[in-house]
């Protein structure tokens, strides 16, 4: 039995604005009159370490989604949709940002960054779909890099069990109103991408 | 009229918002991941609703703070993470004596996996000792509804209660729903009591006596509580507490088993159910974050009520004993004991994830104990000892000036020891400035009083950067903003005994390597203070420093600016970068022989 509509996983680097999208599904879900569950990396990880949100709409449990059964991994950096793949259930999809955030043990030549073909063709195996985007660039494009992680809401949407314009209630709600606009661009950019 | 609200809430947040829905008037703490926020939530909010909040110097302070406010009838919470109820632990084994006026609820964030810690210790043992109660929520709802009882069963039983979220708890978010803020006790005042207040022998004694007596009704009052819940399906039965019980629940749906569930929240423990479980199965599986403290006891309750029962767990290898649960572990140890296959996770091969880099969390471009480090390192080298402390600066783990890591404030005292020990080499121990003034004094005092021949050095950086950026008496404002009075680490360290302060700039590399060789070449105890703001603060309060690039041409791609380790500089393979995660320190300029690195104009 399923014990969750739709679980979630967001990954990325310390600083990349995890804990906004779920913030923004959290309450978006809400809106939407759904239960929801997450749980979020504070502390020690977050300078500049990996970091990863768990998220579950439609669900009473706890907010913890167990490794293979993620329907939604979203990567806001390649290498950490990689180190957290085994979340995905096998009919997962994951969304991929093909920005690199170098660790410091490449910079510092300890460690070599992989071509990007080596890291996704690994999480191809493990779900049924890896849609790879340069959210980055897409969010520039927008109005500013910052907004990388609306980005990757947009393109998450219609995994959703949430309507669009619920999700751009709670966004609107979450970020400052002169970014509003941006934001917006973003989401929008993020959807197109995927369709 | 009570006003219910439904919220999308961090834990911590929905913990802040039951203390106001409580009418406490007093909350303080010392910060420590994972409860930091609460007190975070709240400073902001004190002035609005009367209350005083307070970033207190430590956990045994916030402690004593605390247990003075609810002796005025005033309903008071301490808040801290587990290992600091360690240094309160003094208060607080005490307090249970003699009792409160006011509520009081101690509340005590438990760390499985220590994601941020240096130990998995597990406070409800400590509730136990004290024969305080505790209770232990899975999720933001049960610990908001748990701090209004916590204060309400505090009262009735003149005890404090201890209220023990964990990671997965203070940091998940949900929807919860919250009533509106309560009024303060009106008129506090403090009643003179001394068979109450004052812990002689005269007086420990009955107290203990009474303190015992009230088991047995606070064991009854807990029993009925939500918190505890069994549901029968069968002969195969599972036990869990707290987040364990939300994830044997799921597992149980998941499955689609007929498993008797018992879900246990509250302690001391509901005996008699638990008995009444124990009595209508054959085996059970007790599932807990942390230590057997329910598996110990139903073995206990077995013995009187059903001998026969087979009680599987931790101590049967059922259930790991380090280390954090997660649905899956609970999902596939339920399907051990009824017979069902595994999950296997899709793990991906080991040769797979080799490709990845290790991420770390590491210190931030152009944090000065980088810099700090470097300095310390070229005046006592490699062969030095270095007693480190806890703090951001442990991550500099890697630039070997960190030798050990203790508990807040040891770096001064096991400096001490490993001198008093025996060792002839250097040894500089390192500390900052929050955990200096929580509880490096004391280890200061004595290293000046007991002649110890070392040097101390101070990471001040005016704030406690690790947990959030709470301020400190050495910050100049309180937890609420105001001012508070200006404070000299470099006195403070005279007054101690100390023959040795120097102040240095961490970003001005020469003079902090003088420094310390000056320090180093003291007869007697040296401190040393490296001074320089936090560099997240310093952004945030606006400060914004020339950023610094490579001249290519210049660059003899030696790579020692690489190997200083700042996330801002990189090796393109010949010479080196920097990237626009540059804050400006200028700390690579001066490292650079070829003087290849230079101010952005």
């Amino acid at each position: 039995m399923r014990t969750s509509e739709c679980d979630v996983v967001v990954v990325g680097v310390g600083g990349q604005g995890v804990i906004l999208i779920s913030e923004i599904i959290g309450r978006a879900a809400m809106l939407a009159g759904l239960s929801v569950r997450g749980v979020e990396t504070h502390g020690m990880a977050q300078r500049g370490g990996s970091v990863i949100n768990h998220i579950r709409v439609g669900c009473n449990y706890s907010a913890m989604i167990s490794p293979g059964s993620a329907d939604v991994l979203i990567a806001m950096e390649p290498a950490e949709a990689l180190r957290y793949a085994h979340y995905l259930s096998s009919e997962g999809v994951a969304l991929v940002n093909t920005k690199p955030v170098l660790p410091v043990t490449v910079t510092t030549g300890q460690a070599s960054y992989p071509p990007m073909e080596e890291i996704l063709a690994p999480i191809r195996n493990a779900c049924s779909e890896v849609r790879a985007m340069d959210a980055t660039g897409l969010a520039t494009k927008a109005g500013s890099p910052q907004a990388t992680n609306v980005v990757m809401l947009g393109a998450l949407s219609k995994h959703l069990p949430i309507e669009e314009a619920t999700l751009m209630e709670a966004l609107s709600e979450t970020v400052p109103a002169k970014f509003l606009e941006i934001n917006r661009k973003a989401f929008e950019l993020g959807k197109i991408e995927v369709e | 009229m009570v006003f219910i609200l439904r919220e999308y809430l961090l834990g911590n947040v929905a913990i802040a918002k039951g203390i106001l829905e409580a009418g406490a008037g007093v909350v303080s703490g010392y910060p420590g991941t994972p409860s930091s926020e609460i007190v975070d939530f709240l400073a902001p909010l004190a002035k609005e609703h009367g209350i005083h909040v307070e970033w207190s110097v430590n956990e045994k302070v916030a402690m004593e703070v605390a247990i003075g406010a609810s002796w005025t009838g005033t309903r008071s919470v301490v808040t801290m993470k587990h290992v600091g109820l360690n240094v309160a632990a003094d208060p607080f084994m005490t307090l249970a004596y003699l009792g409160v006026g006011g509520g009081m609820v101690v509340i005590s964030a438990d760390d499985p996996y220590c994601h941020s810690s240096q130990n998995e210790q597990d406070s409800r043992r400590y509730a136990h000792f004290a024969r305080v109660p505790c209770l232990d929520p899975a999720d933001p709802q049960e610990a908001r509804d748990m701090i209004l009882r916590a204060f309400a069963l505090s009262e009735e039983f003149g005890v404090p209660v201890m209220v023990r979220p964990t990671t997965r708890v203070s940091h998940a978010r949900s929807d919860v729903e919250v009533g509106s803020p309560g009024k303060r006790k009106e008129n506090p005042s403090f009643e003179k009591n001394p068979p109450k207040r004052v812990a002689l022998p005269v007086h420990a004694r009955p107290l203990h006596v009474e303190l015992l007596d009230k088991q047995a009704g606070i064991e009854a009052a807990l029993a009925k509580e939500v918190w505890n819940k069994a549901e029968m399906r069968g002969k195969i039965g599972v036990i869990a507490s707290g987040i364990a019980g939300l994830y044997a629940e799921e597992a149980i749906a998941e499955l689609e088993a007929d498993v008797s569930l018992l879900r246990i929240g509250t302690y001391p423990m509901p005996r008699e159910m638990i008995g009444d479980f124990l009595e209508r199965v054959e085996r059970v599986l007790v599932i807990e974050e942390l230590d057997p403290v329910v598996e110990e006891f139903a073995e206990m309750v077995a013995k009187e009520r059903n001998p026969k029962v087979e009680i599987l767990g931790k101590r049967s290898g059922h259930v790991p004993s380090v280390g954090e649960l997660d649905p899956l572990t609970v999902r596939n140890a339920i399907a051990e004991m009824i017979g069902l296959p595994k999950k296997t996770a899709p793990e991906m091969s080991p040769e797979v994830l080799s490709i990845l880099p290790p991420r770390p969390p590491t210190l931030c471009p152009g944090c000065s104990h980088r810099a700090t480090y470097y300095a310390m390192k070229k005046a006592f080298g490699k062969d030095a000892i270095y007693p480190n402390d806890i703090g951001c600066y442990t991550m500099g783990v890697g630039m070997g000036t960190v030798d050990t890591c203790l508990c807040m404030g040891a770096s001064i005292t096991v400096g001490a020891g490993i001198r008093f020990g025996g060792e002839e080499k250097g040894i500089c121990a390192v500390l900052g400035d929050s955990t200096f003034l929580h509880s490096g004094l004391t280890g200061l005092l004595n290293a000046a009083y007991n002649d110890a021949r070392m040097t101390v050095t101070i990471l001040d950086n005016s704030i406690t950067a690790m947990t959030g950026h709470q301020p400190h008496p050495g910050t100049g404002c309180t937890a609420c903003g105001e001012t508070s009075p200006s404070l000299s680490l470099e006195d403070i360290c005279r007054s101690l005994g100390v023959g040795f302060v120097e102040t240095a700039d961490p970003y001005d590399l020469e003079s902090m390597i003088e420094t310390f060789e000056r320090a180093r070449d003291h007869p007697g105890l040296s401190v040393v203070l490296a001074k320089q703001a936090c560099v997240i603060s310093a952004i945030r309060s606006g400060v914004r420093r020339p950023k610094f690039k490579v001249d290519e041409d210049k660059c003899g791609g030696c790579k020692k600016c690489v190997r200083f380790g700042c996330p801002a500089i990189e090796f393109d393979g010949e010479v080196a970068k920097i990237n626009a995660l540059c804050s400006g320190c200028g700390v690579c300029a001066q490292i650079c022989p070829q003087k290849a690195i230079e101010v952005v104009k």
